[in-house]
């Protein structure tokens, strides 16, 4: 059987990353191929370059064995390429009509939007899925399984050949996922080519066709479900050569700092319970969207837990905001530093004092010097290239306004540092001094937390690993015990191999 | 912080440039005793575009300020009617405008409905207030006391308190902004509400406290405004809340929140000033001024725009050592 699609040798890279590197992909008519891989494999960088978004740098695209490029999204949507993105771009103020037909709407013979076939075309389509939606309803009304339906019916309303299916059932009910999963049966015995994405090993048995998996932007092996165990797709996702270099670390763990107990939030987590030691670096190791930051994001005051206790040095705390977080010692670095860490229009100075201001001022009174002594203090422990510490922070380069987005928090003298995500986005120089930076920490005795969605990282850094899925400690990991397997499958919920 | 101080100069030198242009064909307009008597005249908009720049430095705005100054300026002359002291009648007029803001303040943090539909609201409530507290009758010259309609025009060391007033203001802003806690966290709200949070300041109650500063300046100038001009009714200061935006645009605020300073917004404020006290003087007609007004803001807007481009991306070596 010839490929509806095929990509060859397909390379892609941003500035100090290598993105994909002479990748491969083949999809078939009427089947359903799971492309798997670790976070960071590529795996959504070569959906946008399906999807148009990216234009990739070598390689070839092949649809029905004639080559082709795509210049833009619109010249991929007009050849039959089509994805259903994990968060799906629709709009709610519009119907579940005029959501299907936006762009492409058929006309009248005046050129107007002909409603009337608007409204009949959507109603066909959403049939052909087994969906019985009003097309007059308004989008926003609707759940989000049923805006999975929208979109699924808007793919079609192109013709599309070629479906791209991006981690649909991550906001998904149980109910609604078995709905999908016959949908996609629909979509099969259509004769649509379907890229199946997802991190969750028992939905890719249960549809897949075939597999391909990618690790760390570079294609591994691809072949038929039916030939493969769980335990192998799990050694190609994680099997790799550790040629990155961590820190060497003191393990000079001390007495407990942080003790979690039965912390739960009404929708987010569960029964967290959890102990932190002074000088330790503890991992948090999880799918995307297993309730790690959601941990972190309340410990930190930011929302508000249902029950469970925090205690810091064994003195029970009650975290209500961020401001009592930061009395307490904890303190966190968020994921996306960008919109949540630092603001670009004051100067330097002032991004680090802002959480200190307490200590810097005097009598209500904010005391410059004091301040730009503070400011000076941690921004050459972190080797900070400034000009000058009055300058807006906007005009540092990235990796400079994170060093002042972390001498921020190390200015408050915090007990407990969290890291979400750390070395997210940055190239493997940045990567390593911040490795290098994690190790200080904790020699110092900060007791530090890393939410890491990176098995190497997580492995190099911890003394210890919690593993979270579904809101929930799966698993707790250390000694012998921390191999990537033993994360990945807890992570996934595979049961430990015999 | 450069570029700040530089827009400001750049303003203040447009301000003087004015001044010059107007003395070439009207020299008595430069005299000292009018310059004072154009600040004077310009105060009330200096008191209030201080307010609404605080207000506007959290990213919010403020429409209800003139309403609010006229709620506050009647309310004053009803209780110069009824026999209350001058003293108490200046301390219950600023509670009275900083309960107001409040109100503004609680719906925006609270019910976190957008400031520019709380106040809108407000404001057309508060001119409300008024005809209900006096079924639209006004309260002139007359039914005032001396006492209370002396005190904005009793003239110290050449100024009128009117001026001081203002002058006070000024000053006490200027320091609230750069030199306390919560000066630092209205410009840390208005450049990153999410960073903000983060870094433990509550984003809402600093928006209200902004609203409240805006409402107490403009309960206090509602006072000085009907003392002043001897008149209280429901339509005094219609519209001024333009002006006071406007003051506030062309004073360099920028209108996103997180950049701006009380001396860009007094420069703003006293621009509109000069514009309108030396156009009728150098006999251009009122339709002229107006226009004149409105292509300050269009080019302030433009001129802020410009200054504030995102600079590309710093890849080049050379110019990250630089």
């Amino acid at each position: 059987m010839k490929p509806v699609l095929s990509l060859r040798g397909i390379s892609k890279s941003f500035p100090g990353v290598k993105a994909l590197q002479g990748v491969q992909l083949d999809l078939f008519a009427g089947q359903v191929t799971a492309l798997i891989g670790e976070n960071g494999a590529g795996k959504s960088t070569i959906v946008k370059v399906l999807t148009g978004i990216y234009q990739p740098e070598e390689g070839t695209i092949e649809i029905d064995g004639t080559p082709i490029r795509f210049a833009s999204a619109q010249e991929a949507s007009r050849v039959g390429v089509t994805a259903i993105h994990q968060e799906t771009v629709l709009f709610d103020e519009l119907t579940v009509a005029e959501n299907i037909w936006l762009g492409h709407a058929p006309r009248t013979r005046w050129g107007l939007i002909d409603r009337r076939a608007m409204r009949a075309g959507a109603q066909r389509l959403l049939s052909s899925i087994g969906a019985t939606l009003n097309p007059d309803l308004r989008l926003g009304d609707l759940g989000i399984a049923s805006k999975h339906l929208v979109a699924i019916a808007r793919a079609l309303s192109t013709d599309a050949r070629v479906v791209i299916l991006d981690e649909p059932t991550a906001a998904l009910s149980h109910k609604e996922i078995h709905e999908l999963y016959d949908l996609i049966e629909t979509l099969k015995s259509q004769g649509k080519a379907i890229l199946f994405i997802s991190h969750k090993f028992d939905e890719v048995f249960r549809i897949a066709d075939r597999y391909t998996v990618f690790r760390d932007g570079q294609f591994v092996g691809d072949g038929a479900m039916a030939d493969v165990t769980e335990g192998q797709l799990v050694q190609l996702m994680v099997g790799r050569s550790v040629d990155q270099i961590y820190p060497a670390r003191s393990h000079n763990i001390g007495p407990p700092v942080l003790t979690v107990a039965g912390y739960s939030h009404p929708t987010e987590f569960a029964d967290i319970g959890f102990t932190l030691h002074q000088g330790e670096i503890l991992g948090f190791y999880g799918l995307v969207g297993a309730g790690r930051s959601e941990v972190m994001q309340a410990l930190f005051g930011i929302t508000t837990p249902s029950k469970g206790a925090v205690r810091i040095d064994d003195q029970v705390r009650v975290i209500r905001s961020t401001h009592q977080a930061i009395a307490a010692g904890i303190v966190y670095v968020p994921e996306d530093r960008g919109t949540q860490g630092a603001i670009r229009g004051l100067p330097i100075f002032q991004n680090i004092t802002l959480p200190s201001l307490a200590t810097t001022s005097r009598a209500g009174f904010l005391r410059l010097a004091e301040e730009f002594r503070l400011a000076r203090a941690y921004t050459q422990r972190l080797d900070l290239r400034a000009s000058s510490l009055d300058q807006e922070l906007g005009l540092l380069s990235g990796g400079n306004q994170q060093k002042v987005v972390i001498a921020k928090w190390l200015a408050t003298k915090p007990r407990v540092i969290i890291l979400d995500e750390p070395t997210k986005g940055i190239d493997i120089g940045s990567k390593a001094a911040v490795h290098e930076f994690m190790a200080e920490l904790a020699a110092e005795g900060l007791a530090v937390i890393m939410v890491s969605s990176e098995i190497p990282e997580v492995l190099g850094m911890s003394d210890r690993v919690i593993v979270m899925r579904e809101g929930r400690i799966i698993d707790e990991v250390s000694g012998p015990r921390m191999t990537p397997e033993t994360l990945v499958r807890a992570a996934a919920g595979i049961a430990e191999a015999a | 912080m450069t570029l700040l101080k530089n827009r400001e100069a750049v303003l203040a030198f447009a301000i003087l440039l004015l001044v010059a242009l107007v003395a070439t064909r009207f020299p008595a307009f430069v005299r000292p005793a009018n310059l004072v008597n154009v600040f004077n005249d310009t105060s009330p908009l200096i008191l209030l575009a201080i307010g609404q720049m605080i207000v506007i430095l959290t990213k919010c705005i403020d429409l209800s300020v003139a309403a609010n100054l006229a709620l506050c300026g009647m309310i004053a002359a009803l209780m110069n009617g009824a026999g209350v002291p001058l003293p108490l009648i200046l301390a219950l007029a600023i509670t009275l405008g900083a309960a107001l803001g409040a109100i503004n303040g609680l719906l925006v943090w609270k019910l976190g409905i957008p400031s520019i539909v709380v106040t809108l609201g407000t404001m057309t409530i508060f001119r409300g207030t008024i005809f209900l507290l006096t079924n639209g009758a006004w309260v002139n010259s007359h039914q005032m006391t001396d006492g209370f309609k002396a005190l904005p025009r009793a003239v110290f060391a050449g100024l009128p308190v009117m001026s001081w007033v203002a002058l006070a203001a000024i000053a006490l802003f200027t320091v609230l902004l750069t030199r306390t806690p919560l000066g630092r966290s209205f410009y840390a709200v208005g450049g990153n509400p999410h960073a903000a949070v983060y870094t433990g300041i509550n984003v809402g109650r600093t928006q209200c406290t902004a609203f409240i500063i805006s409402g107490a300046l403009a309960g206090l100038t509602g006072y000085l405004w009907v003392a002043r001009y001897a008149v209280a009714y429901v339509d005094i200061a219609d519209g001024f809340e333009l002006s006071v935006v406007a003051a506030c645009v062309i004073g360099g605020v920028a209108i996103a929140g997180g950049a701006g300073s009380v001396a860009g917004a007094v420069l703003g404020a006293l621009f509109l000033g000069v514009i309108n006290n030396a156009l009728p003087v150098v006999g251009i007609s009122p339709f002229w001024q107006m226009a004149i007004s409105g292509s300050a803001i269009v080019l302030a807007v433009a001129f802020n725009a410009a200054q504030n481009r995102q600079p590309g991306r710093i890849i080049l070596k050379s110019v990250e050592a630089r």
